[in-house]
């Protein structure tokens, strides 16, 4: 079942294009992995979909981006990013309390009740592996948290808002290898409920992770496919190139 | 020379360039503290002036000061704050935008005798308000306005960028990410200003020597449409208006007013400190 339905989608940040005529569904509960060098459009791509992009002035898109059959860009802005939520690049906790974190974008869609705020942040940190962790510190900053916990704590923050689709932007980039497998645990539980798009540097992670995969090279869609086929038998010359590490 | 030398001597000369930035400011503490210092008597700080201003207190300049810079900050902060929340956080980069960086900029640049100039045009005798505290406090206001925005913006754009994208990814609206994420992580700054329009506001005399400040009142005001004495413009008239004044009397009111600045700025400095504690990037 498509969840996300892109026909003919063009990119500019002024008189660059990042993104060109990129044409692609993505499927309901899969992890869609985009590999790609970097300028190769895959986080403009991925910023588009919550329309962080909007907050740069000089952003114009062409085409169109349904999410269920509707337009992204005649949705109101708030409901699309509850309902496309995203994990950014570094741990970004804001500075707050584990729990004000967590609770962070739930309150901000207006629920005062502390039972149902306790609720929530215990559900949505249960979902990214942490209550462990986390249950008797919540009162603690965010900031004391390691890089790992941190990453893990940003997923929490993202789900509690009970987002359909997720987009992750190189999620451990900027992790140890144990904190990695932690992450890549919780996307391959996670992807039961929720859609999830992986952008990532880490081929292999797009190996381990991926139900399929799509490869961007300088904002053009070079390949989707299969994660095993792109990783055996890639139809183009320049994914085997990429994966093979011939450059980028 | 050999380059040890020569980083030897830059250093030197950076070092004396220091000094020369602490010795007047120590020398004028110092000086102001020596001779002023035997004027401090609990009667001085309670009394009115008395026999022409020759003997007696201050306290109603004292008062008046306080009411002055308050009824300032009253204005200035709420207005400049929300001034620069605008352009900071809202306003494209247009004409206008431009336009009402160039006037804050130019306002700040204003000699203080014409915003003098201007309150009495404006509050005293457009608006009716005659020679009064709400004049005064409004000239004054105006005055530290450019400071207050300069400072709040700042504070505002030096919040990371980062928060603000993760709130909005959150589902928060811009409001709802300002309210709650960039306007808590600005406080210090938006302080900071605060702070520096006090001491501007307090210390000078010709924005309220035509709008409000008595030249001798020994009484306190009993509405905002009264005038008051205040302790910059008493100093100017006790020691160039009014012949035989003791030193220790001039000496004396310019260390309360050094105080009454000091003492505010410590209390915005306390508060700072326990914001500052509160960030935690």
């Amino acid at each position: 079942m498509v969840k996300i339905d892109i026909q003919r989608l063009n990119i500019w940040f002024g008189a660059a294009q990042a993104l060109k005529n990129i044409t692609m569904q993505v499927k309901k509960n899969e992890i869609l992995c985009a590999i790609g060098p970097s300028n190769s459009g895959k986080t403009s791509f991925l910023r588009m979909l919550n329309r962080l992009n909007d907050l740069t002035l000089s952003f114009r898109m062409s085409g169109s981006v349904l999410l269920d059959g509707r337009d992204i860009t005649k949705i109101d802005i708030e409901l699309i990013r509850k309902k496309i939520g995203m994990v950014f690049a570094m741990p970004s906790p804001l500075p707050l309390s584990v729990f004000d974190n967590v609770a962070y974008g739930v309150r901000m869609s207006g629920v005062r009740n502390k039972h149902s705020l306790e609720e929530a942040v215990e559900t949505a940190l249960k979902q990214a592996y942490l209550w462990q962790e986390m249950k008797d510190r919540l009162h603690e900053s965010a900031f004391k948290l390691s890089g790992g916990q941190q990453q893990r704590l940003c997923i929490a923050r993202t789900l509690a808002v009970q987002p359909e689709v997720i987009l992750f932007d190189e999620p451990c980039s900027g992790l140890d290898p144990i904190s990695t497998a932690k992450v890549e645990e919780a996307m391959l539980k996670l992807k039961k409920d929720y859609t999830i798009i992986l952008v990532t540097n880490n081929v292999k992670q797009a190996a381990r992770v991926g139900d399929r995969t799509a490869f961007f090279l300088t904002g053009e869609l070079i390949e989707l496919d299969q994660t095993e086929k792109i990783f055996t038998a890639p139809s183009d010359r320049r994914t085997d190139d990429y994966i093979r590490g011939r450059f980028g | 020379m050999t380059s040890l030398q020569r980083q030897k001597i830059a250093f030197a000369l950076l070092f004396l360039a220091n000094l020369l930035v602490i010795v007047p400011v120590g020398l004028i503490v110092f000086i102001i503290i020596q001779k002023g210092w035997p004027a401090m008597t609990w009667q001085f700080i309670t009394d009115i002036p008395r026999q022409g201003m020759r003997a007696g207190g201050i306290f109603p300049a004292i008062v008046g000061t306080i009411y002055l810079v308050s009824g300032a900050i009253v204005f200035a902060l709420p207005v400049g704050l929300l001034a620069a929340i605008y352009l900071s956080e809202y306003a494209k980069d247009n004409l206008l935008t431009r336009i009402i960086k160039l006037a804050i900029v130019n306002l700040a640049g204003v000699p203080s005798v014409v915003y003098g100039l201007f309150g009495l045009v404006l509050f005293v005798s457009f608006c009716k308000f005659g020679a009064s505290i709400l004049s005064g406090s409004l000239t004054l206001g105006i005055m530290i306005l450019p400071i207050i925005i300069t400072a709040s913006r700042e504070a505002l754009e030096s919040v990371p960028h980062v928060f603000r994208e993760v709130s909005l990814s959150l589902g928060a609206s811009k409001w709802q990410t300002i309210r709650h994420i960039v306007l808590p992580n600005a406080i210090p700054g938006i302080i900071t200003g605060t702070i520096l329009g006090i001491g501007r506001a307090a210390g000078e005399t010709a924005p309220i020597l035509f709008t409000v400040a008595a030249f001798y009142l020994p009484r306190l005001p009993s509405s905002v449409f009264d005038q008051v004495m205040a302790l910059p413009y008493h100093l100017y008239v006790i020691s160039t208006q009014v012949p035989n004044v003791d030193p220790k009397i001039t000496y004396g009111t310019a260390l309360v007013l050094l105080i009454l600045v000091l003492f505010v700025n410590l209390i915005a400095i306390i508060i700072r400190a326990r914001f500052r504690k509160k960030k935690k990037w």
